[in-house]
């Protein structure tokens, strides 16, 4: 069987464990990248998490940050390389936990990134530890009776702690069905299309499965996804302004 | 030569600018906020980036991201603000990418305070961050050289495709002195190969990143780039060392007072020397080749309490002479009781 | 070497009155350090300056024997007199320091610059005037080359205020010749 897939993707051995969303992610910014005619443009900033492993699934040239930093790695970037598309790609726990103060006043200044976000709901590459984004009474390495919001607090939302600011795009969806990964390749097209016109801060948010770290095989974990993670965190287009041209 | 009155930090600040840096993020803190004051509105000028960050940590990382797209960049801190700069400075060189990053030293551990100190010695110069690296540091003793060596700074962090620091201190950050300013110079952001632009069709990836998950020859790429640093950069000037009986080792604000102390020893007929490191590292130990067979001791003057550069003097005179110091916690060194104690060594009471 | 202090509160132009005094200098060939104090010494509103002029070259910018302090308030004749090298100068604010015994091993030269300023109707020259007593009383530099200096200064800041100059005659000319 002949693969097709996008220029950017190298077909190098992927090291993202079967039934992963990551590698679809990637595969869907390759593919708005070649429709919008920036594969040769687009500037990557991934986390040093499992989001790190797209250095070698992708050939855009790529920077991996440090842990929590790649908006504001991006941020740099893109002050200097005004005239490419920047992209800061990240987990849950990066973006919401270690690095909430970038990706905080990224939001309030508007800066002109795109930020990928994929909440798998635990930290993927340490083992599966209480992220950020752990749902209420799931179990993980760190919350071995369930995660106990009477201490942690609830599970993180980003549309209610961005929702109210003057981003150019906020969204969330899924890549745990064809129906979902569809509306996720069309919010990603249009945050890069907001960020080519400089509208400002486009973050999307990405649900995907980790059957890995949750124990399950891969069809149950999306499945879960769909069902259980989508019911909490809410899917569609929560912010979408039309920004300064 | 036009000479301008300057601040020293805004010396340093314009400095950069003239070497084509136009990129600075950082944040706030006494006593070296004057180079955000400057740079704040300098750049505009320029058409150069400035942020003031939410904090170090998101001002060093976006100072990697602008490097890494090839710009010459520039960040400042002191004290606490400083160590936070750590890990993104571990992270510059795992990269091997330059960038100019400046401590103006406050005294202190904690929050300490604002006033001058050479507290920092053993931070910059041992690496500071987590693993296994060491940096350029260079340390100014005057405005003049704020300017230069920042200016210097830039070429050697590209020459090398390493972070280099500066070594400043709150006395040279805040004094004003006259100062001939470096000429403007341009910088092309895309004259590297190395630096993320877009990926051609045919092109191979640019990767950013630690080096030591690529490159097949790691380790002997590291030894011959620290050997080629240490081989190449050390800088110091040495005064007086043909028949210096003592030679005093300082740098910095308190190296001022001890050429001042020189002059007025020999004054009196004690064949007093210095050298003066302006690489603290690599450490100029070339400069102790030149000690005469009439030195007995050596003294380090600096601002800190347990003596930091001690061990560096030590080392780099292989045990042959004593080496002595005069520490001092907030007030510089002052010239009467550096000579009082070369008089105790010559005399081999105790110091 | 000469070693300044200038003294005084937040608003009376002192750190101003040490930088004009180091464009003089280097505008005469000397080598200067100024240096203010600040952050947390700074608080309650008083501040100061350090200057040291001299054609060597300087090593410590901070001052330690003081051979001309300027001293504009009360607490900074309080901190500072007693570093005051003996045949020192002293040129004090007497619009504001009133009523004080002085030591009687330095010259004291007394300025009423409040008064002056406001005499011109320039109460921000008090500096300028003191700087005229200055200029005077040390003959450190000739008398045009403090007023290019002064001139020169505030021109590099966009600002032309003829009043200066007259504070600064008028402070000149309280000493005889």
């Amino acid at each position: 069987m002949k693969i097709k897939a996008p220029e950017s993707i190298s077909f190098a051995e992927t090291s993202f464990c079967p039934g992963c969303g990551h590698g679809i992610v990637a595969r869907l910014i390759g593919e708005v990248m070649e429709e919008m005619g920036l594969t040769e443009k687009l500037l990557t900033v991934v986390d040093v998490a499992c989001a790190s492993l797209n250095i070698d699934t992708w050939r855009f040239d790529t920077i991996m940050a440090a842990h929590g930093r790649p908006i504001a790695t991006a941020i740099g970037v893109k002050k200097v390389r005004k005239d490419n598309p920047v992209l800061a790609y990240l987990g849950d726990g990066a973006a919401y936990s270690i690095g909430i103060a970038e990706t905080m006043y990224g939001a309030l200044r508007n800066d002109n990134v795109v930020a990928i976000v994929i909440n798998n709901g635990v930290f993927g590459m340490t083992g599966g530890q209480m992220a950020p984004t752990t749902l209420e009474g799931q179990k993980t390495s760190t919350s071995i009776k369930g995660r106990d919001i009477s201490k942690t607090g609830k599970p993180f939302d980003v549309v209610k702690v961005l929702g109210d600011l003057d981003v150019a795009y906020l969204a969330r969806s899924s890549v745990s069905n064809a129906t979902d990964i569809k509306k996720t390749k069309k919010y990603i097209r249009k945050a890069f299309e907001k960020h080519m016109n400089n509208e400002g801060y486009c973050l999307v948010e990405i649900l995907s499965p980790c059957p890995t770290n949750l124990g399950m095989k891969p069809v149950r974990c999306a499945e879960r996804v769909d069902k259980v993670v989508a019911d909490y965190y809410k899917t569609g287009e929560y912010i979408d302004k039309e920004g300064i041209q | 030569m036009e000479y301008v009155l300057m601040k020293g930090n805004e010396a340093l600040a314009e400095a950069a600018i003239r070497a084509g840096c136009r990129f600075f993020s950082g944040y706030p803190i006494t006593p070296q906020s004057e180079i955000l004051e400057y740079l704040s509105w300098r750049m505009d000028e320029v058409e150069g980036e400035f942020i003031q960050t939410e904090s170090e940590l998101a001002g060093i990382n976006m100072l990697l991201g602008a490097s890494a797209a090839g710009a010459r960049v520039i960040t400042s801190s002191s004290g606490p603000g400083f160590s936070l700069l750590q890990e993104g400075i571990s992270y510059l060189v795992a990269a091997d990418l330059p960038a100019v990053i400046v401590d103006v030293m406050r005294y202190g551990n904690g929050l300490g305070d604002i006033g001058q100190s050479q507290g920092d010695y053993w931070q910059l110069t041992r690496g500071g961050g987590h693993g296994d690296y060491r940096v350029i540091v260079l340390a100014p003793a005057s405005v003049q050289e704020n300017a230069d060596l920042t200016y210097l700074a830039f070429d050697l962090s590209e020459k090398y495709r390493h972070p280099v620091l500066i070594a400043s201190d709150a006395a040279i950050g805040q004094m004003v002195e006259k100062v001939v300013l470096p000429e403007m110079q341009e910088h092309d952001i895309d004259k590297f190969n190395w630096s993320i632009k877009g990926c051609k069709k045919g092109e191979e990836q640019r990767k950013i990143t630690n080096l030591l998950y690529y490159m097949g020859n790691y380790d002997s790429f590291l030894i011959d780039k620290y050997k080629s640093m240490e081989g190449n950069e050390q800088r110091w000037e040495s005064i007086y060392l043909e028949d210096a009986e003592v030679v005093l080792v300082s740098y910095g604000i308190s190296s001022r007072v001890c050429k001042e102390a020189v002059k007025v020893a020999r004054k009196q007929g004690i064949k007093l020397g210095l050298i003066r490191p302006i690489t603290l590292w690599p450490f100029p130990i070339e400069a102790f080749k030149e000690l005469s067979d009439k030195c007995k001791a050596l003294m380090t003057v600096e601002m800190n309490i347990l003596g930091q550069m001690v061990d560096d003097v030590v080392l780099a005179v292989n045990n042959a002479y004593p080496v002595y110091k005069y520490t001092t916690v907030k007030d510089v060194p002052e010239t009467e009781i550096v000579i009082e104690k070369v008089k105790k060594i010559i005399l081999d009471e105790e110091v | 070497m000469v070693e300044i202090i200038s003294a005084g509160f937040g608003g009376q132009g002192v750190l101003t009155a040490g930088l004009i005094l180091a464009k003089i200098a280097i505008n005469n060939g000397k080598n200067v350090t100024w240096i203010p104090s600040y952050g947390s010494e700074m608080r309650g509103g008083t501040a100061n300056c350090n200057v040291k002029i001299d054609d060597q070259e300087i090593a410590s910018p901070f001052v330690k024997n003081i051979d001309v302090l300027i001293a504009m308030n009360a607490p900074s004749v309080e901190k500072f007199e007693n570093m005051i090298k003996p045949d020192g100068l002293l040129i004090v604010n007497s619009s504001m320091v009133k009523g004080k015994k002085y030591r009687d091993d330095i010259r004291i030269v007394k300025v009423p610059a409040n008064d002056i300023a406001r005499e011109v109707n320039n109460p921000k020259g008090l500096n300028i005037t003191v700087l005229g007593a200055f200029a005077k009383a040390t003959g450190i530099f000739d008398k045009d080359s403090f007023i290019e200096g002064i001139d020169g200064f505030f021109a590099s800041k966009g600002i032309v205020n003829p009043a200066n100059r007259l504070c600064f005659e008028k402070g000149y000319d309280l000493l005889d010749n």
